[in-house]
C-alpha cells in the first residue's frame, strides 16, 4: 500500500517534470512527426522522373510507339531528342540527364530478333538507384502485338508495384520506422533519467526517502509507457493519412507487441542510465545502440541479405524482433501468437535489462 | 550498547578512505538525544563524508555507528523514515514549485494524506514561504532554497536530523530566523546535527565536535572547550596589527596570533607566567605601540589551539 503510494509519488513528480519541459515534451509530439516525413517523403525509393535524352535513329513508327510508352511509365522524363549517340554520351558526362536511350536504325528488325539489342540504354552507373532502374526497364516489352496489351495495363500501379520491390515502399517502411522512432525516444528519456538527478544532486535527496529501487525505477518508466503507447498512435494516423498504411491485422495484436517494445527499451535505457556517470555520456551510448537498431534491424536492408555476422548482431537488439513483429501484424495479417519467438525475447529482454537496472542501482553514493 | 537509550547517535572508530586520501579518521561520536550537535569544521575536514556514512549513503572503510538504535552499515532502510536529511547542495526539484516539491516529500513519505494539507499549509507558515509556494523552486534565492529544504527534511517529523552547512550562503539576520527554527524543533525532541564552518553557530549549539583533516580534534559542550584550551588568550589592539603581529611571531613562547580587524588573538600555553606582560615586551621592543589585555577563549581561538595540536597539522 505504501509501495503503491510512493510509486505514484514518483510517475506524478516524473509527468509534472516532463510538462515542464517544453523541448521534451515537443520531442515527444514532433520527434515521430518528422522522422515520419522525412522517410516517408526523402528516402522515398520510388524512382521517378529520371532525366532521359533520346536518340532515335530508326524514326519509324514502331520506335516512337515505344518512346510514347517509356514516356508514360513516368520513371523517365524525356528532356532532349538528339540525333547519335555521341551526343548522348555528351549529355551524360555533363550530368544533363541521367539516361540516355538510343534507338538504332534497323530497330524494327531487332525487335523480333532476339539475338540483338533492340535499344541501347547509356546509363549514369555512379547512382546504383538509376542503374537498378535501368535494370528494370530492360525487360520492358517490345514489338507489336505484346507491345500494346502491356500498354494497357501500365497503369501508374502496376508499374510502381513494378519498380519499387516490396521492401521499398512506406507501407514497408512505416512499421519499420515505428521502432526506430521508439528506439529513439523511450531510451534517451530513460537514459538520461537517473543521470540527471544525479547530475541535478535530486538523487542525493532520493535515496534519503523511503522510496525502494525498484519504486524508483518502475515509477520512472510507467509515464514514457504511455508517451510511447501515444507516440504509436500518432505515427500510425500519420502513416494512414499520407502514405495509406495499412494496419491489415489486430490492432490490439499491435499495441500489446509495441506496449512490450516500449518497456524493452525503457529497461536498457534505465540500465545505460545507471552505467553512466554523466548526460553527455547517456546520449552517446544510445546513440551507439540507435545506430545498430537503423542498420542491423531490417529497416534499412532486409535482413537475409545481411551477412551471417551482421544479422548475429540484429538479433540481439530489440528492434529486430519489433520490426518483424509489426510488419507481420500490419501488412501480413498474422496473429500474435504465430509470432510468438519475438514476443517471448522482447518479454525476456525486458525483465533482464530491468532486473539489471534495478541491480546496478544501489541507494548509496559510493 | 547500555547508554544507547540516552543517544541518537553512537559512532565507534568510523573511518572513510578515497582512494589514498582518509576523509575520515577513526571517528568516535556520542550525540545525546533532544540535542543540537555541532560539527565544525573547515572545508574538507570530512563533515559531509561522516554525514553521508551515519544516513547509509557511504559505506565506511571501517568502524560502525549504532543510529537511532540501528546499525550502520546494514539495513539502513528502516532508518530512512526517521531520519532527516538536508543535503549541503540544495537537492530538491528546481523544476517543480515550492508546493509541489512539500506534496512530493508528503507522499513519497506516505504522510497520512488526510493531515497532509494542514500539515504543509503548517510548514509554509512556519518557514515563511507562504508567498512562495506557487514559485518554482530553483527560481528562489538562497535563504528561501535552505528554508524549503529544511521544511522537507522535517516534513515527516524525523526524530533525527542532520544538516549539512545549512545556513551556507545566507544572510546573518536569516541564520539567527534558522537557529530559532532548529531550537524549537530540539525542544519538541528532535536530535540535530548540524555541520558548519561558523564559530558563532558552533557557540549555539547543546554540544560539538571539532574536525580537522578527518579527525576529531575535541569535542564537549562550547563552555567546556573554551575553558580547557590549554593556552591563555592575549587581545591585542593595534593601529599598525602588522607590524604588531610581526613583531609577535618571532616570540618563542608564543603559540599562534590571529588577526580580526584592527585585534589581535595572541594565544600562550597555560604554564607561561604573566602573558600579558610577555606580549608587552615584545611590543615595545619593537617599537609597536598598542594595547594588550587577558581575554576568555572564543571558540575560535578553541579551534586555532586544537587544529595546531592536531599531529597532521602541516604549519
Ligand atoms: N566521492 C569522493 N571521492 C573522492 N574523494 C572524496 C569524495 N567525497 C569527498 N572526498 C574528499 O574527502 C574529503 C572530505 O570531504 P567532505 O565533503 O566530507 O568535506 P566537508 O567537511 O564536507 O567540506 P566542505 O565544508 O567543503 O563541505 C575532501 O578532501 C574531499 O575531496
Ligand atoms: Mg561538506
Amino acid at each position: 500500500m505504501k509501495s503503491l503510494s510512493r510509486l505514484l509519488a514518483i510517475v506524478k513528480k516524473e509527468v509534472r517534470q516532463l510538462r515542464r519541459d517544453r523541448l521534451t515534451f515537443g520531442m515527444v509530439v514532433g520527434l515521430p512527426i518528422i522522422q515520419i516525413l522525412l522517410f516517408g517523403y526523402a528516402i522515398n525509393t520510388d524512382v521517378r522522373n529520371l532525366r532521359t535524352a533520346i536518340a532515335n535513329e530508326a524514326d519509324t513508327h514502331l520506335s516512337r510507339e515505344f518512346i510514347a510508352d517509356l514516356g508514360q511509365t513516368q520513371v523517365v522524363d524525356i528532356v532532349a531528342s538528339v540525333s547519335r549517340p555521341a551526343e548522348l554520351e555528351a549529355l551524360l558526362r555533363e550530368g544533363a540527364i541521367s539516361i540516355g536511350v538510343h534507338i538504332p536504325p534497323d530497330f524494327d528488325r531487332r525487335t523480333v530478333d532476339a539475338s540483338r539489342a533492340a535499344v541501347h540504354l547509356l546509363v549514369d552507373g555512379s547512382d546504383p538507384t538509376i542503374l537498378g532502374v535501368a535494370n528494370q526497364l530492360r525487360s520492358m516489352p517490345l514489338g507489336f502485338d505484346t507491345m500494346r496489351a502491356a500498354a494497357n495495363d501500365v497503369g501508374n500501379i502496376e508499374v510502381r508495384a513494378y519498380y519499387n520491390p516490396e521492401r521499398r515502399t512506406p507501407v514497408n517502411i512505416v512499421p519499420g520506422l515505428m521502432g526506430v522512432i521508439l528506439t529513439m525516444t523511450m531510451m534517451l528519456f530513460t537514459a538520461v533519467a537517473i543521470v540527471r538527478e544525479r547530475e541535478r544532486g535530486n538523487l542525493e535527496l532520493l535515496i534519503n526517502t523511503p522510496v525502494s529501487s525498484a519504486e524508483l525505477m518502475i515509477g520512472k518508466v510507467i509515464p514514457y509507457i504511455v508517451i510511447g503507447l501515444l507516440q504509436l498512435a500518432l505515427i500510425l494516423v500519420v502513416g494512414r493519412l499520407l502514405f495509406d498504411v495499412p494496419v491489415r491485422g489486430s490492432i490490439v495484436d499491435l499495441y500489446l507487441a509495441a506496449a512490450l517494445f516500449i518497456a524493452a527499451n525503457l529497461s536498457l535505457g534505465l540500465f545505460i542510465s545507471t552505467a553512466v556517470s554523466t548526460q553527455f555520456q547517456a546520449m552517446q551510448m544510445t546513440v551507439f545502440i540507435l545506430l545498430p537498431s537503423i542498420l542491423l534491424s531490417g529497416f534499412m536492408f532486409p535482413f537475409d541479405g545481411m551477412p551471417r555476422f551482421a544479422q548475429y548482431l540484429g538479433e540481439i537488439l530489440p528492434n529486430t524482433h519489433f520490426i518483424r513483429l509489426t510488419r507481420g501484424i500490419m501488412l501480413r495479417e498474422a496473429p500474435l501468437g504465430e509470432l510468438l519467438p519475438d514476443v517471448i525475447y522482447l518479454a525476456g529482454f525486458t525483465v533482464v535489462a530491468m532486473t539489471a537496472a534495478a541491480m546496478r542501482f544501489t541507494k548509496r553514493l559510493d | 550498547m547500555e547508554t544507547a537509550g540516552n543517544y541518537a547517535i553512537q559512532a565507534r572508530g568510523l573511518t572513510k578512505q578515497f582512494g589514498s586520501l582518509r576523509a575520515v579518521s577513526s571517528l568516535d561520536l556520542d550525540v545525546p538525544r533532544g540535542q543540537i550537535y555541532g560539527f565544525l569544521g573547515p572545508n574538507g575536514s570530512g563533515k559531509s563524508t561522516t554525514i553521508r556514512m551515519l544516513c547509509g549513503l557511504l559505506v565506511p572503510t571501517e568502524g560502525t555507528a549504532e543510529v537511532l538504535g540501528t546499525t550502520v552499515p546494514g539495513d539502513s532502510h528502516s532508518l530512512k523514515a526517521k531520519i532527516g536529511y538536508m543535503t549541503q547542495k540544495f537537492s530538491l526539484f528546481s523544476d517543480m514549485t515550492v508546493l509541489e516539491n512539500l506534496q512530493f516529500i508528503a507522499e513519497i513519505y506516505s504522510y497520512p494524506s488526510a493531515e497532509r494539507k494542514t500539515r504543509i499549509a503548517n510548514l509554509l507558515d512556519r518557514y515563511d514561504l507562504n508567498d512562495q509556494a506557487k514559485q518554482l523552486a530553483g527560481t528562489m534565492s538562497g535563504g528561501q532554497k535552505q528554508r524549503l529544504a529544511l521544511a522537507c527534511s522535517v516534513l515527516h517529523h524525523p526524530e533525527l536530523l542532520l544538516l549539512d552547512e545549512p545556513t551556507s550562503a545566507v544572510d546573518p539576520q536569516s541564520r539567527r530566523d534558522f537557529w530559532a527554527n532548529l531550537f524549537r524543533l530540539a525542544e519538541g525532541g528532535t536530535t540535530i546535527m548540524v555541520s558548519t564552518h561558523y564559530m558563532d553557530e558552533a557557540e549555539r549549539c547543546h554540544r560539538l565536535a571539532i574536525l580537522d583533516r578527518g579527525v576529531k580534534v575535541a569535542d564537549g559542550t562550547p563552555q567546556r572547550l573554551q575553558a580547557s584550551t590549554g593556552m591563555h588568550v592575549v587581545e591585542v589592539t593595534a593601529s599598525d596589527p602588522y607590524a604588531a603581529q610581526a613583531a609577535l611571531d618571532g616570540v618563542d613562547a608564543i603559540a599562534s596570533v590571529t588577526q580580526l580587524g584592527v585585534r589581535l588573538r595572541v594565544l600562550i600555553p597555560d604554564d607561561v607566567d604573566n602573558p600579558v606582560g610577555l606580549v608587552k615586551r615584545a611590543l615595545d621592543a619593537a617599537g609597536v605601540s598598542a594595547e594588550a589585555g587577558a581575554s576568555e577563549a572564543s571558540l575560535e581561538d578553541v579551534f586555532v589551539a586544537v587544529t595546531m595540536q592536531n599531529p597532521d597539522h602541516v604549519a
